[in-house]
């Protein structure tokens, strides 16, 4: 792959993840908010495509395209939430300053990121078996961790799904 | 560069057109099969023994008129049909059909292939929710439900391939089968694989998201001609896929004497596919209480066992689909698993025992207090 067809393509797929993400957020339902959400996810698996990183894209379409978009769908559709409802919630004061905090840390993060640090000529395919070796030895504890982002999912899910009920 | 790109191009409009075409046969061949084990002849009338009656049918959906209920989320609804049909084809990319018939041989083919098919399942949520009708809202939160279920004992059942094979390259997979299929080493995931990839594809008897005799037709319930016929198309090409990824996991793909190696595979996949009507064709539809108990109470821990006997045969007595241990130790788990099965599954109770419709009060579920239901999901 050519340096300059890659780049093309990161950059399609970028904009198309910046659309959706807008998408997500703007959106005046919940389920066209999910929609834009999984769109931007595919996105994303783009790009690890693009940084030669195969099996984390397809974890990605599996995981996000699939079980949490399924969640988030299979929450919203088992509660009341029609297509009419707004996204307003009481909450405005907490989810603004939990927006503004994770957009900070967010930002600190991107600036403190030393995005040169290897050319992307020099990028290499990582195989398989090392990955694996390194999940279940040396990142043990983290991958387990990581695993409860469904049920984060799931209760995020119900969350969005109550909003209006009495608490 | 530029020839890859139009051998890829051309790679994938033939295999596309050829699973199409292969639907207009696959349906034929349901029809037929189906009206044979009812003692009837099936479709008779259009060509010679009916054989065209499929693509009169197709010619007729394309003609019908494209109709969007008026209270439908317009552009989802519209959008729909082709989120299922896309994530659907996009596997057979990787699917070799012989040595060198491959479009694109990927590393991690087998991941490729249980990963892609599941974005379909978005496709079948907007359709029933966008719809804006109850019976589609209610096989789309059915749908959702059979796939949290079975996705599991699929991925774990293709684990099971691969920690017997050590690779996810489907060639390389076949390759290892020329002596032994996988059959045997993995005769439980054989099973797991099998009846979990019928109820992800919604086929009788394991399609309470559809149930036309329930739900008449679940999330397509309010679609019309085209788009209609894109989840039909979706539907005979997912049991393809199934039956072809069966083939090629475990009963050895295109290895096999005498004849050539393209003939073998579509032999085994058409066998696959003809076991697979002949379920539907024998057995009753499924309760969604029965569905989620298999797969919650049976296969699950099937597969948990599954993994467990195999990682231990694969370390002790190496790996390789024709290690003799591996081979007792599948064979083992299939025991244990189909003893335990049908232990568990057993009616407790004269009264559990329901086939139609209830005929004395006390036999039916909403006749009970609330707490002996089995019910959970609509």
């Amino acid at each position: 792959m050519s340096f300059d067809g890659a780049l093309v393509a990161f950059g399609i797929v970028a904009a198309v993840a910046i659309v959706a993400s807008l998408g997500v957020v703007l959106a005046r339902s919940v389920v066209s908010a999910a929609v834009s959400l999984v769109i931007s996810l595919m996105a994303v698996a783009g790009v690890y495509v693009l940084l030669l990183a195969d099996f984390l894209a397809l974890v990605q379409v599996l995981i996000y395209g699939g079980a949490v978009t399924i969640l988030l769908l299979f929450a919203l559709m088992l509660s009341r939430t029609g297509r009419d409802s707004g996204l307003t919630t009481r909450h405005r004061p907490i989810a603004t300053v939990a927006g503004l905090a994770t957009a900070i840390f967010l930002g600190w993060a991107i600036v403190a990121t030393n995005w040169f640090a290897l050319p992307y000529a020099q990028l290499q395919r990582v195989e398989l078996p090392i990955i694996g070796t390194a999940l279940f030895s040396t990142w043990a504890l983290p991958f387990e961790v990581v695993s409860l982002v469904l049920l984060v999912a799931l209760i995020g899910a119900a969350v969005i799904a109550r909003t209006g009920d009495a608490p | 560069m530029i020839e890859e790109a139009i051998r890829a191009a051309v790679g994938v409009f033939v295999v596309f057109n050829v699973v199409a075409l292969s639907v207009l046969v696959l349906v034929l061949l349901e029809r037929k099969f189906l009206g044979r084990l009812q003692q009837r002849f099936g479709p008779m009338r259009v060509g010679p023994h009916g054989i065209l009656q499929t693509v009169a049918d197709a010619l007729k959906l394309l003609l019908k008129e494209d109709f969007t209920p008026a209270t439908a989320d317009r552009r989802l609804f519209q959008l729909a049909p082709f989120l299922v049909i896309v994530p659907i084809f996009l596997p057979f990319v990787t699917i070799p059909f012989a040595p060198g018939l491959v479009v694109r041989s990927l590393e991690l083919g087998l991941l490729y292939i249980v990963a892609v098919p599941v974005v379909s399942a978005l496709g079948f949520f907007l359709a029933g929710w966008a719809s804006d009708n109850k019976y589609a809202l209610l096989g789309a939160v059915r749908y959702a439900a059979v796939l949290v279920s079975y996705e599991l004992p699929l991925l774990m059942g293709a684990i099971g391939v691969v920690m017997v094979t050590g690779t996810l390259d489907l060639v390389a997979i076949v390759e290892q089968q020329a002596a032994w299929p996988l059959l045997f080493a993995q005769l439980p995931a054989f099973l797991l694989f099998l009846v979990s990839g019928m109820a992800e594809g919604n086929r009788t008897p394991f399609d309470i998201a559809i149930a036309e005799s329930e739900i008449v037709g679940g999330p397509f319930v309010e679609y019309s001609g085209m788009r209609w016929s894109l989840f039909f198309l979706a539907e005979y090409a997912g049991v393809f896929a199934t039956a072809a990824l069966t083939a090629l996991l475990f009963l050895g793909g295109w290895n096999g004497p005498l004849l050539p190696p393209l003939v073998w595979f579509l032999v085994k996949t058409y066998a696959v596919i003809i076991v697979i009507f002949w379920l539907r064709g024998t057995m009753p539809r499924l309760r969604i209480d029965q569905l989620m108990n298999l797969a919650w109470k049976g296969f699950i821990p099937i597969a948990f066992l599954n993994l467990v006997v195999t990682g231990a045969a694969v370390l002790i007595g190496g790996p390789g689909p024709g290690s003799p241990l591996v081979i007792l130790g599948g064979l083992a788990t299939t025991a244990v698993s189909l003893a335990a099965l049908s232990l568990a599954l057993r009616p407790r109770r004269r009264s559990d025992v329901r086939i139609g419709f209830a005929t004395r009060p006390g036999d039916d579920v909403a006749d009970r207090p609330p707490a002996a239901s089995h019910y959970s999901i609509p």
